[in-house]
């Protein structure tokens, strides 16, 4: 049986995902493999009822993500945090000594030339008041530091994953490789 | 060893290996002469030792404590553990809250892939920060005409403080505040820019183990750090004495 994979964005620039597709052909060698049931580069709407592997880029940083966050670790047997956002909050962060009202005040006012104006549409989720890693809110089982991570580490990632191994990434990655 | 001096050669263990030194060693001088690793991150080859940031602990048989390894001298007959569960264990914890207490965002940082502390964060096999990260306001010193200081960047090592002092003699830097407040300070707490001390030497750049000290004008990763030159100068003193 195919092995389930999602994979999700929260707040992060998809450098992830992108370095997840620039495994290029070796991907094919682990598509007989998975099933790819949720992700950013496919077209399912809903996160499935259980996943086996979910892959996370981004940090934890509004309202959505953190609901989003909360049940895909309800719905994954192996929550996998990819990237420095995902373990370590890395950029997204940066604004988190600064209060959110002063941030989007900022951005949306006092830079504004034309417009100015607090963007408030009930599509659009508060900022949390900080920026998270993906750990400090659930229970994570993997960790893929770098930013991004490069391909051949999450390639490493994944086919030990699938061959019931547990990787051992210490060598392979850092903060901020 | 200086010329006419009387000092004594004394034998202990290293990790169960019978080792010999010079009685004015300290343990973490016996390991790197004799190849054991051991983190450290306020050490520094020439500069005077503090035993600021703990990482260099070891086990001594015979006591409870762990001894920080660069100020703790030998003695006859000791014998010294470098790598144990609860070492490791304490270095990888002093290294997460290192981390987590100021604003270490590596991917953006003028020293990413030539730091100190995100080289050993890795060595010590830290895939991630298991404390709360803490995300402090801190300012950026730009006020110099060549360099830059980045208080996010910081782990108050007082690297900058030691060589300033004891290799430049300009003793331009120093820490003003207590525990989470310290910060390191050029003169009486005003721009560096502005300090009549600062020789312009750029030492204390490249000593800094992180990217708090960086040369204006340098992007993401460009920073590379020269080191050796503090041993040397450091020797060439002694020697001249």
């Amino acid at each position: 049986m195919k092995v389930k994979i999602a994979t999700v964005w929260l707040d992060g620039c998809s450098g992830c995902h992108m370095s997840f597709l620039d495994m290029d052909e070796r991907i094919l060698s682990i598509a007989d493999k998975i099933e790819l049931v949720y992700s950013p580069l496919v077209d399912h709407k809903t996160f499935p009822d259980m996943v086996d592997v979910t892959i996370v880029e981004g940090a934890v940083a509004s309202t959505d993500d953190l609901a989003k966050i909360k049940k895909i670790r309800a719905h994954s047997k192996i929550l996998i945090a990819l990237g420095d956002c995902a373990v370590n909050a890395n950029v997204p962060s940066m604004r988190n000594p600064i209060p959110v009202d002063e941030i989007i005040n900022r951005a949306y006012v006092e830079n504004a030339l034309i417009n100015k104006d607090m963007p408030v549409h009930p599509a659009l989720p508060p900022l949390l008041k900080r920026v998270m890693p993906v750990h400090e809110v659930v229970k994570v089982d993997l960790f893929i530091q770098g930013c991004p991570p490069k391909n051949d580490t999450i390639f490493f990632a994944i086919a030990e994953l699938l061959e019931g191994r547990v990787p051992d990434l210490t060598t392979m990655t850092r903060f901020g490789a | 060893m200086p010329n006419g001096s009387n000092i004594k050669v004394k034998t202990l263990k290293i990790d169960g290996k019978d080792v010999s030194a010079r009685e004015d060693q300290t343990i973490l001088d016996v390991c790197k002469e004799n190849g054991v690793f051991i983190p450290t991150l306020c050490h520094l080859e020439g500069l005077s030792n503090i035993g600021a940031c703990r990482l260099c602990m070891v086990e001594v048989e015979g006591s409870k404590k762990l001894f920080p390894s660069c100020t703790t001298a030998i003695t006859e007959g000791m014998s010294v553990i470098t790598q144990t569960d609860r070492l490791k264990h304490y270095r990888k914890m002093i290294l997460e809250l290192i981390f987590a207490e100021r604003n270490h965002t590596c991917s953006v940082c003028v020293s990413n892939s030539h730091c100190d502390l995100q080289y050993l964060g890795q060595k010590m096999g830290i895939d991630h920060v298991r404390v709360p990260y803490r995300f402090p306001k801190q300012s950026v010193d730009a006020s110099h005409p060549y360099f830059q200081l980045d208080h996010n960047r910081c782990i108050l090592c007082t690297r900058c403080v030691r060589v300033c002092e004891e290799i430049e003699g300009a003793h331009v830097w120093d820490v003003s505040g207590r525990g989470i407040n310290a910060k390191v300070i050029t003169d009486l707490n005003q721009p560096w820019g502005t300090s009549e001390t600062c020789t312009t030497c750029g030492k204390c750049v490249n000593v800094c183990p992180t990217g708090a000290l960086s040369d204006k004008g340098r992007s993401v990763a460009e920073m590379t750090k020269r080191r050796e030159f503090v041993a040397l100068l450091a020797n060439r003193r002694k020697e001249k004495v």
